[in-house]
């Protein structure tokens, strides 16, 4: 039912757009044709602006390239129109890649830069590589085969790709995939420590992105008929990518108000034309200072509803057997020797810990003693200059934080990272991101094995929302929750993973006593499940209560390890840290 | 051939290399990288070409004006593109509010002034055996690395601007009105740009292209040598210059542009910080 409510705006706007032709005025279907084609390009990049949040603001070269490739291909007599558009979409898909791979190493304005620097080049080779592409004269765009050569036939073909295009692009959003992009852009440590491959994720969509785009290149060859390196503006670029902004991030259905928008404005406001690009530009700087969440965030009714004031978070850990039942005789996980120096501060200083399963592990000690530190080691966002973390004989390979989510390691984090205009059970869905099996092209196109990955991951949740006590909440946006709530939040997206060992970053800090007490009898059940617990915590009387054994640092050293009752005797302890 | 090529070189390596100083002088203020670099640069040059040729003001009144037409685009940058996004700065939505302040100047100016090169005034009317198109910007180059010097070592708001620098919030603690400190850093960063323009005039004359091509090639230097690094800024950016012109004689056209951008790509991935940038902060 759900589903039905949310596909009626697409519906609507598609049954309009369809409708076009009939109201009989050829140059409303020559403008509903361009935003249809753009629309195509729009779509692709909106997975890679709007979701994975890549500042890829010279996507116009790729249309460049679409549009060149199928004239091209088609002037040449190489191949039909059709095929054309098809090679055209490959030769794309590759040049995406090209255009997004330093997106992999570099972030926002200097990915920006080197977008808008390749746009800058393609340019300059379409005009001086004039034995292919005519040069400045240009060359002539192809012309699509009966029916499709007609005014309307074109438009309508423009169309079908234009609603396929939404169409997979809105399964790509509600896949595991879509909530991974957004997990990326807003939490990407957090993304990561859930075993998301950043590189072969952006890569995916880079191909996807340009495919689309150039496709879009080959059919506004066609609507333009004839085209120069003059058509491919930067004005092009810009509408393209603040057409998205507008729409807002994270959404399909505020990009494609954006898009038309964009195409139609100057075209019913003719004293405009010259001014539009300006007009978006303003249009831009408006939406960022006072509408950050663009065209989506005004139609989003979740931000309105009303949540109730005293809600309680109550756990159920009498519920955690029935998702995690670990047999307590698996390996421990042995950090032996950890060395790691920031410059001159040595963060830990000879480390050795045994995290036995079934077992919680206290790790204590003043601010600044390599708690959180040594918890990066293990989940591999630090790489230790000595020493290793081992599973069993199985040394972990430093560094590589992606594989930790495969071998049972979860983790949560001194501020809760979450994604907050996603709701809380999408969330906590991106802990089981590893545990899909549906590939990007079967999300795609909804098989039904990519169902069946949604189907079970969201059962999971639900589990996991009901264990942590937030179930009531599972439809709410994550930034209107509080503190607390993000915290056991955290836990339930770390139990996605039914986790071997549990990493818990100081879980209980901002949480009343209340909230503690309940922590703790969670806790106390993940434990006895079989999961490993290490606990980086201030409130003494929490790890006291829970751990079964603690070890307390210092200064990047072991100060005392035991069973809680030794450690509250030990005399250095008490006077360092505990406060006698 | 090679004094041709050292000649314009260096003079455009020279613009490039002030252009970087006004990314960095921006950055160092404020942690945020401004498209608004390059579109302040072009605009020395109309400003400079409209207030001597089409006003017909003296030199002597027409270069202030122009600086200090650039200095207020840069309190404006601050405080329209800035201010408001400052305090998320995490979120990096000023790559979006300087990009659309950007394309707003360009696209201005591309309706109000002209979208053809317009012709730049000469200045000093002398050559020196040099035309001084050639070593107008490299005066320029050398008279602001001479004044930042002396502004950071030998004057308060100086040594303020460097303490914002290195930590802001360390600063506003102390009770410097970081605020402030920042909209003059931003009038000192476009007054760096007018100039670039202004002495580049003769030689890229007032044309809008100049804007996405300085902003392209004056973060170039920046990237290479690190952010807010002004000697790796003003090396890289000579050296860029007599690169690209070097190329241009030797294989010519579009290959340069190619190579350029390849080698920026290159060079960037294998050290995203730059070749003398700090290392990267902690994530977690």
């Amino acid at each position: 039912m759900r589903s039905r409510v949310a596909a009626l705006p697409y519906v609507l706007i598609f049954a309009a757009a369809a409708a076009i032709p009939l109201a009989g005025d050829d140059y409303l279907v020559v403008i509903a044709t361009r935003a249809a084609v753009y629309w195509v390009l729009v779509s692709g990049l909106n997975l890679v602006v709007g979701f994975a949040g890549q500042l890829a603001i010279g996507w116009v070269s790729l249309l460049t390239i679409g549009a060149y490739t199928t004239s091209i291909i088609v002037a040449r007599g190489w191949l039909g129109p059709l095929p054309a558009l098809a090679v055209a979409g490959v030769a794309g898909a590759l040049a995406g890649v090209l255009v997004g791979l330093p997106a992999l190493r570099l972030r926002t304005f200097y990915f920006a830069m080197t977008t808008l620097g390749f746009a800058t080049i393609v340019t300059q080779v379409a005009l001086a590589w004039t034995d292919v592409t005519g040069g400045g004269i240009g060359i002539a765009g192809p012309t699509l085969p009966a029916p499709l050569d007609s005014r309307t036939g074109f438009y309508l073909f423009c169309l079908a790709l234009a609603a396929l295009c939404t169409w997979m692009t809105l399964n790509i959003a509600a896949s595991r995939f879509g909530r991974a992009l957004v997990g990326l852009r807003d939490a990407e440590v957090a993304a990561e420590a859930m075993g998301i491959s950043k590189a072969h994720l952006l890569v995916t969509v880079f191909l996807f992105s340009g495919a689309t785009a150039a496709v879009a290149g080959g059919l506004f060859a066609t609507l333009q008929s004839y085209i120069t390196p003059d058509a491919f503006t930067f004005d092009l670029s810009v509408l393209f990518f603040i057409a998205i902004l507008i729409g807002g991030r994270g959404s399909v259905l505020g990009p494609l108000l954006g898009a038309i928008l964009l195409t139609a404005l100057p075209e019913f406001a003719a004293p405009l034309v010259a001014w539009s690009t300006f007009l978006y530009a303003a249009l831009l700087l408006v939406i960022v200072i006072a509408l950050p969440g663009g065209i989506a965030d005004l139609l989003d009714q979740r931000r309105r509803r009303k949540l109730p004031q005293d809600r309680l978070v109550v756990p159920r850990p009498d519920l955690v057997p029935s998702l995690i039942t670990r047999r307590p005789d698996r390996p421990a996980m042995i950090l032996s020797g950890v060395r790691l120096s920031f410059g001159a501060v040595r963060a830990i200083d000879g480390l050795d810990l045994v995290l036995r399963p079934g077992e919680a592990h206290g790790l204590i000690g003043p601010n600044g003693s390599g708690k959180t530190t040594t918890l990066n080691v293990i989940s591999g966002f630090s790489v230790p200059q000595e020493g290793e973390v081992r599973i069993g004989d199985a040394p972990l390979r430093s560094g590589a934080t992606q594989i930790r989510a495969g071998l049972g390691i979860a983790r949560t984090f001194q501020t809760p990272r979450a994604i907050g205009e996603a709701s809380l059970r999408e969330n906590v869905m991106i802990g089981g991101s590893i545990e899909g099996h549906a590939s990007f092209a079967e999300c795609m196109l909804a098989l039904p094995r990519h169902r069946r990955d949604e189907a079970t991951l969201r059962a999971q949740a639900e589990r996991c929302l009901r264990i942590v006590g937030l179930e009531a909440l599972a439809d709410e946006r994550a930034d209107r929750l509080q503190h607390s709530e993000l915290r056991f939040m955290e836990v339930a997206r770390a139990l996605m993973l039914r986790p071997a060992f549990l990493l818990l970053d100081e879980p209980a800090a901002g949480l009343s006593a209340d909230e503690i007490t309940r922590l703790g009898a969670l806790i106390k059940a993940i434990r006895e499940a079989g999961c490993g617990v290490l606990l980086v915590e201030h409130h003494a009387d929490l790890i006291f209560d829970i751990c079964d054994r603690v070890t307390v640092l210092n200064l990047g050293r072991e100060l005392a390890a035991g069973t809680p009752s030794e450690i509250r005797a030990h005399r250095e302890v008490v006077s360092a840290y505990l406060g006698g | 051939m090679l004094s041709s090529i050292l000649s314009t070189g260096f003079a455009i390596g020279a613009i490039y290399a002030l252009i970087a100083v006004t990314y960095n002088v921006m950055f160092s203020a404020s942690r945020v990288m401004s498209f608004t670099a390059g579109q302040v640069g072009m605009l020395g040059g109309v400003f400079g070409a409209w207030f001597i040729l089409r006003l017909h003001l003296p030199i002597v009144v027409g270069f202030p004006l122009t600086l200090l037409a650039c200095a207020g685009i840069g309190v404006l940058t601050e405080i329209v593109a800035v201010r408001p996004v400052i305090a998320g700065l995490e979120k990096h939505l000023y790559v979006l509010s300087t990009l659309a302040l950007a394309l707003m100047m360009q696209q201005f100016t591309a309706i109000e002034w002209s979208t053809e090169p317009q012709p730049f005034p000469r200045i000093v009317g002398r050559g020196f055996g040099l035309d001084e198109k050639f070593w107008l910007p490299l005066l320029a180059c050398a008279a602001v690395i001479l004044g930042l010097e002396l502004l950071y070592r030998r004057t308060l708001v100086g040594r303020a601007f460097l303490a914002i620098a290195e930590d802001n919030y360390a600063a506003s603690a102390l009770g410097l009105p970081v605020r402030d400190l920042r909209m003059a850093s931003f009038a000192l960063a476009g007054a760096i740009a007018g100039l670039a323009g202004f002495a580049g005039g003769e030689l890229l004359l007032a044309s809008i292209a100049n804007g996405p091509m300085l902003n392209f090639y004056g973060f170039v230097p920046v990237a290479l040598g690190g952010l807010g690094n002004n000697r790796g800024a003003i090396a890289g950016g000579l050296l860029l210059g007599l690169f690209q012109q070097a190329a241009n004689f030797l294989v010519g056209g579009v290959l340069v542009s190619v190579a350029v951008f390849s080698a920026f790509i290159v060079v960037l991935m294998a050290a995203p910080q730059g070749l003398f940038g700090a290392p990267p902060t902690r994530r977690v």
